[in-house]
């Protein structure tokens, strides 16, 4: 996988204008390698994959028909359940909440860190880490691997083949169950997948996500990052000289080259060119060459060249985590110094602090909590009983025969309690008014009792009639008001009544 | 733009040769994979070709070897609906009026289905809501009949219909064109007796007068205070509701040249579900006895 990068002009693998208008896939081998940050993401990638099969896993009781697992999305119930929360269709909204407190986290992130969503917490990336762990289980490290297709084609070679295969649509497959656990029972759901009972859409799902996680963490790996994903092509607006990347410290690497034991270092970089960063780069990439679009951020080759570094009897940290601030300082301090240990010594008193405060990473996290405080401050704030109310508009009134004129209202009570009551509506704003509701043998009065069940929307049809004699403005405002059984107001609704007027 | 193609000085590639405000793009291959892609759905739309309704031809089109149609596939849609319809209006068809107002279940399929035969069948004289329309066209949303508003009497009416003449059983009233009859004073006279039914005379001498003609010619279709006789379809004069105007050149107009509405039969045209749905639609328009 090697475009676009800024490769010297000499080392460009392949010059393509002049060749074939479409690239043949590089495939990438990367090699097994041990360190802090393989360690991370190990934890990491254990963490998030144990989260996504056991999440659906968890109960949490709730009184009544409501469903017992803690996480539901109850696409048939139209509820979203968390814990003690229950999102209704109408507070969409606190998704658009959640998903933009979501970027901001991103983007705050990596403005300090890079591309640490890419190198750890991506799916592709821990279903691809899983997914090459798998490979090089079964096939070897990165030369086994390499021999093997190059190898001929035999019984050993069929055996690894389909055996990788298996266990990676195993993987798929239980990926793709998983998912669908989200938004239905999950021990009803699992029982009813492998005894055939399940519907339609559910095996449609199940085989959409197997087919995805398969053929992305297994065969395109890393082009998702590179053709597909739109985040690595705006990223670089997060990052600037005070973020942390991935990076090749040239001026103390270069010029590189061989090296035998016993050598002196001076004179001379100390990067050795053993190309272990480039082996082990779930890309594919030269981290040599600079930023470039294809890094994730993972830090493996940090990993990869610290143990080479304590092999060769160098100071860790020719791959680092490091800031262009402190690149740049680093090469100022070393201006004029041949290359040798001397510079390394040289640029450790010129490092430059890290720093995490500065207006970009302020701004982020100010609309970040900003946003967090909206969505808890919704969340508390939300109405447990709502009242909307909708005026007819065919007929605008209807004048009786006694000449009293009625107008009539369809009210929507949505009820999110979970106790049966009888609410008592009232009308304010229209003297002598009387209310109805529409059920059979319904009599007219001042209030009008309205009985919720708990958990629903409850649609009814009221009647409002002005006294005849008294006249009316062709619209009078008036609202509707629901009282609980205590006295205390559950909702209030602004409406008009309209009249022929004169 | 002219296209000059040249070296990237950096990397050492060509470029597309396009500049946007002095940026060039190197000319970076695509994957094959992508082209592969490509090539499977060009594969796929060949054989959607051949299994589905495609090319044209001199004489029609290739037809397709499914055979599958817009219109064959929005019968059978038809036909689906039809089929988990019919249990419910089968119910319908077999309950008494009253039952389904009362069940819950039956009064909900009852509305939705009345409001759409009303709206295509019905909106066009009695307006939207039931609002009814000028120029003697009811209001269904007061509570004010001509026929009555019990259940039994709206199914009567949308059965047979009013004053036309293909239903024998159609409702039928007739008022005498009172300007043959009576003279000018007289109708004037009766108008305003009309007028102090409501409490609206100003002139009570005339209206005396006039309440000696409604005793001997109106009282019959229309009650002795004016309540009408929904037995004759003679409706109330004493209410405030006005098929053709509660002025008093308005009522002298009807009195000495009366206009009377007419209303087709929908027993033939609407199947007696329909019908049935459309009463109960009707009865909960707000005026409903």
């Amino acid at each position: 996988m090697r475009v676009d990068r800024p490769a010297k002009a000499a080392e460009a693998p392949m010059s393509p204008a002049q060749g074939s208008l479409y690239a043949n896939r590089v495939k990438v081998y990367p090699a097994r390698v041990h360190g802090r940050f393989r360690r991370f993401k190990w934890a990491f990638l254990v963490f998030a994959l144990a989260v996504y099969y056991l999440l659906p896993w968890l109960r949490w009781h709730r009184p009544g028909d409501a469903p017992d697992q803690f996480l539901l999305i109850d696409l048939a119930g139209r509820r979203f359940y968390l814990g003690p929360l229950e999102v209704w269709p109408q507070e969409i909204y606190l998704v658009t909440f959640l998903l933009i407190f979501s970027a901001i986290a991103l983007f705050l992130v990596t403005s300090l860190f890079g591309r640490v969503w890419c190198g750890f917490a991506c799916p592709q990336t821990v279903w691809t880490d899983l997914y090459m762990w798998v490979e090089r289980r079964i096939e070897g490290d990165r030369n086994a691997r390499m021999k093997l297709d190059q190898g001929p084609r035999n019984g050993a070679y069929w055996t690894k083949k389909v055996t990788k295969h298996a266990i990676w649509l195993v993987i798929a497959a239980a990926t793709g169950g998983s998912f669908v656990l989200y938004v239905q029972d999950a021990p009803t759901a699992v029982r009813a997948i492998f005894t055939g009972q399940a519907g339609a859409w559910t095996y449609t799902f199940v085989g959409i996500l197997t087919f995805t996680t398969y053929a992305l963490a297994g065969w395109a790996r890393e082009q998702v990052c590179t053709y597909m994903c739109p985040w690595p092509r705006f990223q670089a607006a997060m990052l600037d000289t005070q973020s942390l990347v991935v990076s090749y410290r040239a001026w103390r690497g270069e010029p590189r080259g061989k090296h035998k034991q016993g050598e002196s270092w001076d004179g001379r970089g100390d990067c050795i060119d053993c190309r272990q960063c480039v082996n082990v780069c779930p890309t594919g990439i030269d981290i040599r060459d600079g930023q470039q679009l294809e890094c994730i951020g993972c830090g493996l080759c940090i990993d990869a060249c610290d143990a080479i570094m304590d092999k060769v009897g160098r100071p860790r940290g020719l791959i680092a985590l490091d800031t262009l601030a402190d690149m740049q300082a680093c090469e100022r301090a070393i201006a004029g110094v041949p290359p040798g240990p001397r510079r390394v010594e040289i640029a450790a008193a010129a490092h430059t602090p890290l720093k995490l405060i500065r207006p970009r990473t302020l701004i982020y996290a100010a609309v970040l909590g900003l946003v967090g405080l909206l969505m808890l401050g919704t969340l508390a704030m939300r109405e447990t009983t709502e009242l909307s109310v909708l005026r007819d508009r065919a007929p605008l009134f209807v004048t009786l025969a006694d000449g009293s004129v009625r107008n009539s209202y369809t009210l929507k009570i949505v009820e999110k309690r979970h106790h049966d009551r009888t609410l008592t509506l009232h009308l304010d704003g229209l003297p002598g008014a009387t209310l109805a509701g529409l059920g059979v043998d319904e009599a007219r009065d001042r209030t009008i009792p309205l009985s919720v069940r708990p958990g629903s929307v409850a649609t009814h049809r009221v009647h409002v009639f002005a006294p005849a004699g008294a006249p009316l403005p062709a619209s009078t405002p008036v609202t509707f008001r629901l009282v609980e059984p205590d006295g205390r107001e559950a909702a209030r609704h602004a409406s008009v009544f309209l009249a022929p007027g004169r | 733009m002219p296209t000059k193609i040249e070296k990237d000085a950096v990397t050492g590639k060509e470029t597309t040769g396009h500049e946007w405000d002095g940026i060039k793009e190197l000319n970076t291959p695509l994957p094959k994979w992508w082209l592969y892609i490509l090539y499977a759905t060009i594969a796929w739309s060949a054989v959607w070709a051949v299994l589905y309704p495609s090319f044209p031809g001199l004489s029609g089109h290739w037809r397709g070897t499914t055979g599958w149609t817009q219109r064959s596939a929005i019968v059978q849609q038809m036909q689906a609906v039809e089929a988990e319809r019919a249990p419910m209006l089968e119910r319908i068809r077999a309950a008494a009026l009253d039952e389904i107002r009362r069940d819950p279940d039956l009064l909900q399929y009852a509305m939705a289905g009345g409001r759409v035969a009303f709206a295509d069948n019905c909106a066009a004289c009695h307006g939207a809501g039931g609002e009814g329309r000028p120029g003697g066209f009811p209001n269904l949303a007061d509570d004010s009949w001509i026929w009555g508003g019990t259940l039994e009497d709206i199914h009567v009416t949308i059965r047979h219909g009013i004053r036309n003449t293909q239903d024998p059983e159609a409702r039928m009233s007739l008022m005498p064109a009172y300007g043959q009859i009576l003279s000018r004073q007289e109708i004037d006279d009766v108008a305003e007796h009309v007028l102090s039914l409501t409490g609206r005379s100003t002139d009570a001498a005339s209206a005396a007068r006039g309440a000696t003609i409604y005793t001997e010619q109106c009282v019959a279709c229309h009650g002795e205070r004016g309540e009408g006789v929904r037995a004759q379809g003679g409706p109330a004069l004493n209410d405030a509701i006005w098929l053709y105007g509660g002025a008093k050149r308005e009522i002298a107009a009807q009195i000495a040249n009366p206009r009377m509405g007419v209303m087709p039969p929908w027993q033939g045209r609407l199947d007696e579900a329909t019908i049935r749905m459309l009463t109960v639609y009707v009865h909960t328009l707000g005026g409903g006895e």
